[in-house]
């Protein structure tokens, strides 16, 4: 038997059209090794005949010549996304068995690509967590471990660590991702996969739980850069649903890849040499300098003045958005209820008290606080005005370079419960990725290699506002020249 | 500027948590830490800097004013906890 699970959507996709393999063997392989992965906890829901379903419909289209752009491709989708009569709880006990009787945009512009689903992802509850530790189905454990002899269960990241951890153990060979602040880039980067974080607007918001709307943007993570490019390319597309969608032409991002970076300048923040970060970081940082020189690009010292206030301006702005977006769980139109004490107030407050988890509840508080009267203006309209003086960073600093290299996290994955009591260590893991979630732009996470204990470190690409294009053509660069070909070795 | 109990009590009511007096308890400290963080913010200087309000700004678009959807009743009602005569229920609100 072809083993299929190691493969690229490219190499799956291409040896589907030519007849070495039918979807349905794709399909099938991908839902034994779901089904034997149980361990990880990396699915919430297994949809094996949906994957199946979608497999024979590829393989009919194949005979028939009406192939679409992901024929034959099966995919894990995060548990953010709503599909249509499957359980859809954003990893939250508060939506436990939500059946939604529609499909999200993005999900269903992939189904419309011809892919199938294996399955929903599990993720940090409402997407608030940077370990996958916040969901109610219990965390996800990475695949990876390290090489010290221990047998340490380790992080996969957060949110979308489900989705991280199924494409480094080969239980999908791409998923869905939401990164509202780091939730694609890091769990990517532990994992030893690449991920794009798009401009925001690119895919739709539509039917995907909201955390913190103007953040809020789905991408797709995958093992390689050209697989993220075809995938990015099925999920994008104007949406008029979603009142923040971009009304633009989807690029051609497949077919204008390449790894040639001649003319290019590529910035380097200084603000981005924090202390406290291993050296390993830093060292992989250095060579993802020397990578891009060699694909031509020109390295220049930039400076992004505000990045130490990215993290605490986002500390305000995403629970802000959170507490106003998560009223609507009210025990009423969905999801649980309790019957509480004292009526429909009393019901209200007795839901969300046992709906809710901890962390989901700390960021509901904090976003209720700064949003209250004689708090909004130092707080929330403060951290508005912090941010316009980030964007408007990244827009002097895009006057010198074209494009933006940084670490994607502070550290390898981390242990399981090593951070839990400490809230603020836990959002110091997305220091990097934050500042560019703030300024709407398009960011990138591609694997550059592995620390001392053998644990996957990612390099961040940071673009200009719709160029996504430049991102996948860095990452590519990098690819090609980090030559990443570990995998964790299978003991689930 | 810090919070206390009471304050902890006032927003878990705004935000319609119940919360035990152990959990609010526990809440204050958790809270303090947090905007204690966030107020290093207090050290840049916005003046003149106005609050950004889209992040990529491209206008808000306009649609006609017509109902493109609709008769899905039983769809809508679907998840309900609690549903009758093709309404949503809910406790008694008027004795």
């Amino acid at each position: 038997m072809t083993e299929l699970t190691r493969r690229t959507i490219t190499e799956l996709r291409d040896g589907f059209r030519s007849g070495d393999f039918s979807a349905r063997e794709i399909a099938e392989q991908f839902n034994a090794a779901v089904a034997g992965a149980r361990a990880l906890n990396a699915y919430t829901v297994e949809t094996p005949n949906d994957a199946l379903a979608a497999a024979d419909t590829a393989d009919a289209a194949r005979v028939s010549g009406d192939l679409q752009p992901l024929s034959g491709i099966p995919l894990g989708i995060k548990d953010l996304f709503a599909t249509a009569g499957v359980d859809t709880t954003a990893g939250s006990n508060i939506l436990a068995g939500f059946k939604p009787p529609y499909e999200s945009t993005v999900s269903g512009n992939l189904r419309r690509a011809g892919a199938g689903m294996l399955g929903k992802l599990n993720m940090d509850e409402f997407a608030m967590g940077s370990s996958n530790e916040t969901s109610a189905y219990g965390p996800v454990l990475s695949p990876w471990k390290r090489n010290d002899g221990g047998n340490a269960a380790l992080t996969p990241g957060g949110s979308s660590g489900g989705s991280a951890a199924a494409v480094a153990a080969g239980l999908a060979p791409g998923v869905t991702g939401t990164d509202t602040g780091g939730s694609i880039r890091q769990p990517a980067a532990f994992t030893g996969i690449s991920g794009i974080k798009p401009t925001y607007g690119r895919c739709s918001r539509w039917g995907i739980v909201a955390f913190a709307s103007s953040l809020d943007q789905a991408g797709p993570m995958a093992r390689t850069v050209r697989d993220c490019a075809i995938l990015l390319e099925a999920m994008a597309g104007f949406d008029p649903k979603d009142s923040t969608s971009l009304d633009l032409a989807v690029p051609r991002w497949e077919a204008g890849l390449s790894s040639d970076l001649k003319g290019k300048r590529v910035g380097i923040p200084t603000e981005y040499r924090i202390k406290g970060v291993p050296d390993e970081i830093n060292a992989l940082w250095d060579q993802g300098i020397e990578w891009l020189r060699d694909a031509g690009a020109e390295p220049v010292e930039i400076s992004l003045p505000h990045t130490k206030y990215a993290l605490p301006t986002y500390y305000i702005i995403a629970p802000a958005e959170a507490s106003s977006n998560l009223a609507r769980y009210d025990g009423v139109r969905y999801g649980r209820r309790e019957a509480g004490e004292g009526g429909l107030e009393g019901m209200y407050s007795a839901t969300r008290a046992a709906g809710f988890g901890a962390e989901v509840k700390r960021r509901i508080m904090i976003g209720t606080y700064v949003l209250s009267a004689g708090f909004y203006d130092a707080y929330f309209n403060k951290a508005q005005r912090v941010r316009a003086l980030i964007k408007q960073d990244f827009r002097a600093a895009f006057e010198q370079c074209d494009l933006i290299l940084t670490p994607t996290a502070p550290s390898a994955a981390f242990g399981l419960g090593e951070k839990l009591a400490d809230p603020i260590a836990m959002y110091l893991n997305d220091v990097f990725a934050v500042p560019a979630s703030l300024a709407g732009l398009p960011a990138m996470s591609v694997p550059g290699g592995l620390d001392d204990l053998g644990l996957p470190l990612g390099l961040q690409i940071i673009g200009r506002e719709l160029d996504e294009q430049g991102v996948l053509i860095a990452g590519l660069a990098i690819e090609e020249r980090a030559g990443f070909s570990a995998r964790p070795e299978k003991w689930w | 500027m810090s919070v206390d109990t009471a304050t902890v009590r006032h927003i878990a009511r705004l935000a319609r948590l119940k919360m035990s007096d152990a959990e609010v308890e526990a809440m204050v400290p958790e809270l303090n830490n947090i905007l204690g963080w966030v107020e290093q913010l207090g050290e840049v200087d916005t003046d003149g800097v106005e609050p950004l309000t889209a992040v990529i700004d491209l206008g808000l678009r306009l649609r006609d004013d017509r109902v493109t959807d609709g008769g899905i009743q039983d769809e809508v009602l679907a998840n309900a906890p609690e549903a009758q005569h093709g309404f949503f229920a809910v406790p008694k609100v008027i004795e």
